[in-house]
């Protein structure tokens, strides 16, 4: 630009009087008022903010002022410039708004409209109840044990104190594998009948109860013992609303110095606080089991219960039975132990109203779904 | 056990309070399955009517009776009745209309069988005092007159509690015992029914007995009646007991030795002396011997039983007449014109009735409560009350002599540390209240320093050991006293990793759609020749259950699959269309080892050795994942059509299982039942096969009636190595190239393998390949596929240039040209 240097007769720089520049102002802001989109907008800039616009010449005329009016004329100038500028990008801003305004309109969608393109999936509630206990016990230092469902009828029965002849064997129910091609191999028809001395020349059993993890975690865990054994166990019972032939458990196991009745009862409250809130508790009635004495069977109170707060029978429990240490090679002189086990598809029943034990076994979809991943 | 609160009033005097009852004999261990307050079963009027005249109504096709009944009103009333078992003059039990019965059937006068019928005449089952429904309830002649309350004559003044007895409490499956510990718990006098006066043997029994085995047999009596009259019923109470403990009446003399087993706890047995030839022998059973028993079943004995023989027979061994302890023989009991009773009170060893009673599948009343243990002090007093109420009832002459062999060891002292209870419950019991309790079951205790010596009563053959009188003590305390003092359990290691990785495999799963269910094992013969299983397949040899509950299913699984398909079609079988399911478990393999185990004790530590023994033969049991499909995995919507289930989402869950289990797979195509042969992966970790998965075989969904194309894939989990520490990954933050090659090759080459080469032949630069398309056309050629690759080239130092990105792409190109003949598409 070489006009910067050029003489001007002060009379010829008119548009630098106040009236045209804000007559420019005005006569842009019209202008841009009057775009009503973005790009006619933008074809009005050179016109008001371009090289030939008013504030353009306006501002060349500068250099032809004297030196003492220069400062109030850059001044006037730049404030008019600005002013231009200013509503432009104003109105610019607007038009955008607008637009985007306008476009966002246009893509609404129906938000209500399904997509459940992948149904999901779910875990059977008994796993996470499983899960859920093994958690609590595991966060109390508890370690999480477990075995073989065919087990050798030595840790199901004989090392639990309760030897071939003994009462309780009979009253297990207990499913015996055939011995290998010999004449046990014979299916037994009909329904099951508890042991003939001679029924389990395989010496295996489906195992009756959790407990045979019990008798292997003494014999080879270090002591002191704190295990929890969640597990699947078999019973000759036919399905019917309230048993099942193949049912799950989880019981506790502690074998440590000092152990006493008391502790049994602290944990059990414990456990029963976080399993159907802080209002729990547990009661105990004598009860008789093989493997422990003193033994219990045990209630918990139940707020949530859907027939209103009350007693649930929930579990059976005891003071490890000194034969049970002996026969896993622990001085009973020295240490003592508690254990409690219960039902894992009775505390649901219980815990959550489930009416019939053909929902849990069935694996109609429908079930498990209801429970998702938590329970 | 039910027994009426009427009865344990005579020993102890509890109230009748049916509460009070059941709570207490809760707290003492003994479980009340159900208590019946009888009382106020029947609500209305029950009154004794005598049968004044009997109309057989013969036009309907069962037999109907209209009777003129007098309930002591003005005149009688007609009633229908639809029992045979009374005759006119009979007394019988009427609830008049208005009156409600047990379960709410409320009675009210009706018209029916074309007669009004103004009142019920009811049988023992419709007024809830016994299970006979087979005839209505007929009063014993001139026990009451017409109008009279019927209620008190039929048991229904009474409270009834069923118990369940636990094993160590044999001494409670009897009134003496129930009495006795009701008294301790309500601190009410006890009247001990055998404490009575009992006569001793005399020098000439009654009847010649030699017992051969006194360790079976450790004691034997018995009592001579002679001259009864055999058609003496049982008193109406006595029977009305019997019918209440589910015992039917069958004769005075054998009521009299059941009645006598409830109330007493002894087992006895009423043998006619004129059907014995001679003296009795008690010895143990041979080999080949015989025996019918009074449920008519003819039984090979053993040589474990004992068993009772006449000696008049068969030698001086004799012929087994009795299956000792557990049931009498045909050949000895009481006819019903017997008019001499021989009666026989022993005492048996409780393991051989407990053997005997298994292996002859015989649960009598007597041979439970042998096997839990009788007291043996009870042979004589028993036998006492047996004649006595023979007599009173049956008339007779009871001869003087009496036999009783004894050769019963008396209880042995037990040991016991006296601050044991306190130790072992957490609750301090001084010495002299260890004492009190001891002492207020029966036992004898003597407190020596820190030992008490107790030696426990006779009634209570459990107590054998220190654990066993700390559960008396704790118990009579009360359990309700223990503190509640939670243990602090030293540090512990968390999950396994194998226990964490079968709960990610799961919600993996579960996360992926599939749901999780839980099958039972038991399989079939017909589900694995469904399967397709070529003989000699592994999954063939499956373990065997002795005593399956189901003929058709005796083996337990050694694939999920069988099961989980059954759990699929149960689904589909409720109108469910799009299911996929999946279950984690254990599948059961015979060990190699198929002898019997060792024989280990129980008191001590079992040798290692022998330890390691059985554990061999224990099958062995891997944790297995199965995944199962039908249907569509995404339905249709608004969006467009659904997808089917396909081989390709199986494959993909056995991938998704794998990648949650934290190690690499890889996929190959298989041919393996019950897969269909051109649709089946192998899935390979580690160069070990760990499972497979695809669409199963056309003729495997149509035998089991499965929609076609239903897919499934099953892992060994316990065959997966476990993934270590996971190295982090180190990845460039350069800008990445991206090239798209197209090759083209073979139509069998499998893609896994054309992506290999690639990676092989792209080298370092290669990060990411990725399958998008697959593509076939006549353009392309028959039996030739396109495959198209998205890669992606990353320099860890540098911005990558094209140039160097291209030169990896066709080293990429070339490896696949020279391995598998790829061409680049167009190239």
């Amino acid at each position: 630009m070489s006009y910067r240097n050029d003489p001007y007769d002060p009379k010829q720089v008119a548009l630098l009087d106040q009236a045209s520049l804000d007559d420019a102002v005005a006569a842009a802001e019209k202008a841009f008022a009057a775009a009503g989109d973005p790009d006619v907008l933008r074809s009005l800039k050179p016109a008001h903010l371009g090289d030939r616009s008013p504030v353009s010449l306006a501002r060349r005329e500068i250099g032809a002022l004297p030196p003492a009016a220069k400062a109030d004329a850059g001044k006037r100038v730049n404030q008019a410039r600005a002013a231009v500028q200013a509503a432009f990008e104003a109105r610019g801003d607007q038009l955008a708004a607008e637009r985007e305004q306008r476009v966002l309109a246009e893509e609404a969608v129906d938000v209500t409209l399904p997509w459940d393109r992948h149904p999901r999936g779910a875990r059977h509630p008994l796993t996470t109840l499983m899960e859920r206990i093994g958690d609590l016990f595991v966060g109390m230092g508890y370690e999480v044990a477990e075995g073989p469902e065919v087990e050798l009828e030595w840790y199901n029965f004989d090392a639990l104190n309760i030897a071939p002849d003994h009462p309780a064997r009979g009253l297990m129910d207990t499913f015996f594998i055939a011995a290998a091609g010999g004449a046990g191999a014979a299916a037994r028809p009909g329904p099951a009948v508890p042991s003939a001395p001679d029924a389990s020349a395989s010496g295996l059993v489906l195992r009756t109860h959790t407990s045979p993890v019990q008798a292997r975690a003494m014999l080879t865990r270090p002591l002191p013992i704190y295990i929890v054994v969640p597990g699947r166990t078999y019973r000759t019972d036919e399905l019917d609303a309230t048993h099942t032939p193949v049912f799950h458990q989880v019981e506790g196991l502690v074998v440590d110095k000092g152990i006493t009745m008391a502790h049994l009862r602290g944990t059990l409250d414990h456990f029963a606080r976080a399993m159907f809130g802080p209002a729990a508790r547990t009661r105990w009635r004598p009860h008789y089991f093989p493997f422990t004495e003193p033994s219990a069977e045990f209630d918990v109170w139940f707020e949530q219960h859907r027939d209103g707060p009350q007693w649930v029978e929930w579990g059976g429990c005891g003071m490890v039975n000194p034969r049970v240490l002996r026969a896993c090679g622990i001085d009973p002189d020295e240490y003592s132990g508690f254990a409690f086990g219960m039902g894992i598809e009775r505390t649901l029943m219980f815990r959550h109203g489930v009416g019939d034990m053909h929902d849990m076994v069935e694996g109609d979809v429908r079930f498990s779904r209801a429970f998702g991943m938590e329970l | 056990m039910r027994i009426p609160v009427s009865w344990l009033r005579e020993y102890v005097e509890v109230p009748f309070d049916a509460d009070l009852v059941e709570q207490t004999l809760t707290q003492l261990g003994l479980e009340v399955e159900e208590i019946a307050d009888l009382r106020s079963t029947v609500d209305g009027p029950l009154l004794v009517g005598r049968v004044a005249s009997i109309e057989e109504l013969r036009q309907f096709n069962k037999p109907i009776r209209y009777c003129r009944v007098d309930v002591g009103e003005g005149g009688p009333r007609g009633i229908i009745c639809g029992a045979s078992n009374f005759a006119e003059g009979d007394l019988v039990a009427v609830a008049l209309p208005g009156t409600v019965l047990p379960g709410g059937f409320t009675i009210a006068a009706r018209r029916t069988y074309d007669h009004v019928s103004d009142g019920m005449i009811c049988s023992g089952r419709e007024l809830g005092v016994s299970d006979d429904h087979t005839g209505i309830l007929v009063l014993p002649a001139g026990s009451a007159a017409p109008g009279d309350d019927a209620k008190p004559l039929v048991g229904l003044d009474d409270i009834v509690i069923d118990l369940e007895i636990t094993p160590d409490r044999g001494y409670c499956l009897s009134i003496r015992g129930v009495a006795r510990e009701l008294s301790h718990a309500l601190a009410l006098p006890f009247r001990d029914p055998a404490a009575g006066p009992a006569a001793g043997a005399t020098p000439e029994p009654p009847y010649p007995v030699t017992v051969r085995d006194p360790i079976g047999c450790d004691r034997f009596a018995a009592r001579l009646v002679t001259g009864i009259d055999p058609d003496a019923p049982a008193p109406g109470w006595m029977s009305r007991r019997l019918a209440i403990a589910g015992i039917r009446s069958i004769g005075l003399a054998v009521d009299v030795t059941n009645y006598l087993m409830l109330e007493l706890g002894q087992p006895m047995h009423a043998f006619d002396p004129h059907r014995l030839a001679g003296p009795l022998v008690v010895r143990r059973a041979r080999r080949g011997e015989r025996l019918t028993t009074l449920d008519g079943v003819d039984r090979a004995l053993d040589p474990e039983d004992m068993v009772i023989c006449d000696a008049g027979q068969g030698g001086v061994d004799g012929v087994p007449v009795s299956l000792a302890a557990v049931m009498g023989g045909e050949n000895s009991e009481m006819l019903p014109d017997s008019v001499d009773v021989l009666f026989e009170a022993a005492h048996w060893d409780a393991t051989m009735i407990s053997r005997t009673a298994r292996r002859h599948r015989l649960w009598s009343e007597a041979a439970k409560r042998w096997e839990r243990g009788v007291d043996p002090r009870l042979p004589l007093v028993a036998l006492e009350r047996a004649v006595a109420l023979l007599r009173e009832y049956g008339g007779g002459d009871v001869d003087p002599r009496v036999l009783d062999i004894d050769a019963v060891a008396p209880p042995e002292p037990v040991a016991m540390p006296v601050d044991l209870p306190s130790r072992v419950a957490g609750v301090a019991y001084p010495p002299e209240r260890v004492a009190e309790l001891l002492e207020r079951i029966g036992a004898s205790v003597t407190v020596d320093g820190d030992v008490a010596r107790v030696t426990p009563p006779t009634w209570r053959p459990d107590l054998l050991a220190p654990a066993d009188l700390v559960e008396e003590v704790v118990r009579l305390d009360g359990y309700e006293k223990v503190p509640s003092v939670l243990p602090v359990a030293p540090p512990g290691n968390g999950l396994t990793p194998t226990q964490r990785r079968r709960r990610t495999v799961g919600r993996a799963l579960a996360e992926a759609g599939y749901v999780e269910v839980l099958s039972y094992p038991f399989i079939g013969p017909a589900a694995l020749d469904a399967l397709g299983l070529p003989d000699g397949d592994p999954r063939r040899d499956a373990l065997r259950l002795a005593n399956p509950l189901s003929d058709e299913e005796p083996l337990l699984r050694t694939t999920l699959l069988p099961p989980l398909l059954a759990t699929l079609r149960r689904n589909l079988g409720r109108g469910l269309r799009d299911v996929a399911l999946y279950e984690i478990g254990l599948v059961f393999h015979p060990s190699p080892v198929r002898t019997p185990p060792p024989r280990m004790g129980v008191a001590g530590r079992p040798s290692d050795d022998d330890l390691a023994a059985g554990e061999a033969v224990v099958p062995r049991q891997p944790w297995h994942v199965a995944a199962v499909l039908a249907g569509e995995v995404e339905p249709a919507g608004w969006w467009g059509p659904g997808r089917p289930a396909s081989w390709a989402d199986a494959v993909q869950a056995a991938r998704i299982a794998v990648a949650a289990a934290g190690v690499p797979a890889t996929v190959r195509a298989a041919s393996v039942p019950p897969w269909h042969p051109g649709r089946c992966a192998e899935i390979v970790v580690d160069g070990r096969v760990v499972g497979h998965a695809g669409e199963l075989h056309p003729s495997l969904c149509a035998a089991l009636d499965l929609p076609r194309r239903t897919a499934a894939m099953e892992l060994d989990l316990d065959a997966l190595p476990l993934p270590g520490v996971t190295p982090a990954p180190a990845f460039s933050t350069y800008p990445p190239a991206l090239i798209d090659v197209a090759l083209v090759v073979d139509a069998a080459t499998p893609a896994a393998e054309v992506q290999r080469a690639l990676v092989d032949g792209a080298g370092p630069l290669l990060e990411t390949v990725r399958l998008f398309d697959v593509y076939s056309s006549e353009v392309l050629g028959a039996g030739r596929k396109s495959l198209a690759y998205k890669l992606t080239f990353r320099a860890p130092d540098r911005t990558l240039t094209v140039e160097e990105a291209v030169t990896a792409r066709d080293a990429a190109v070339t490896v696949a040209g020279d391995r598998l003949g790829a061409s680049l598409r167009g190239g």
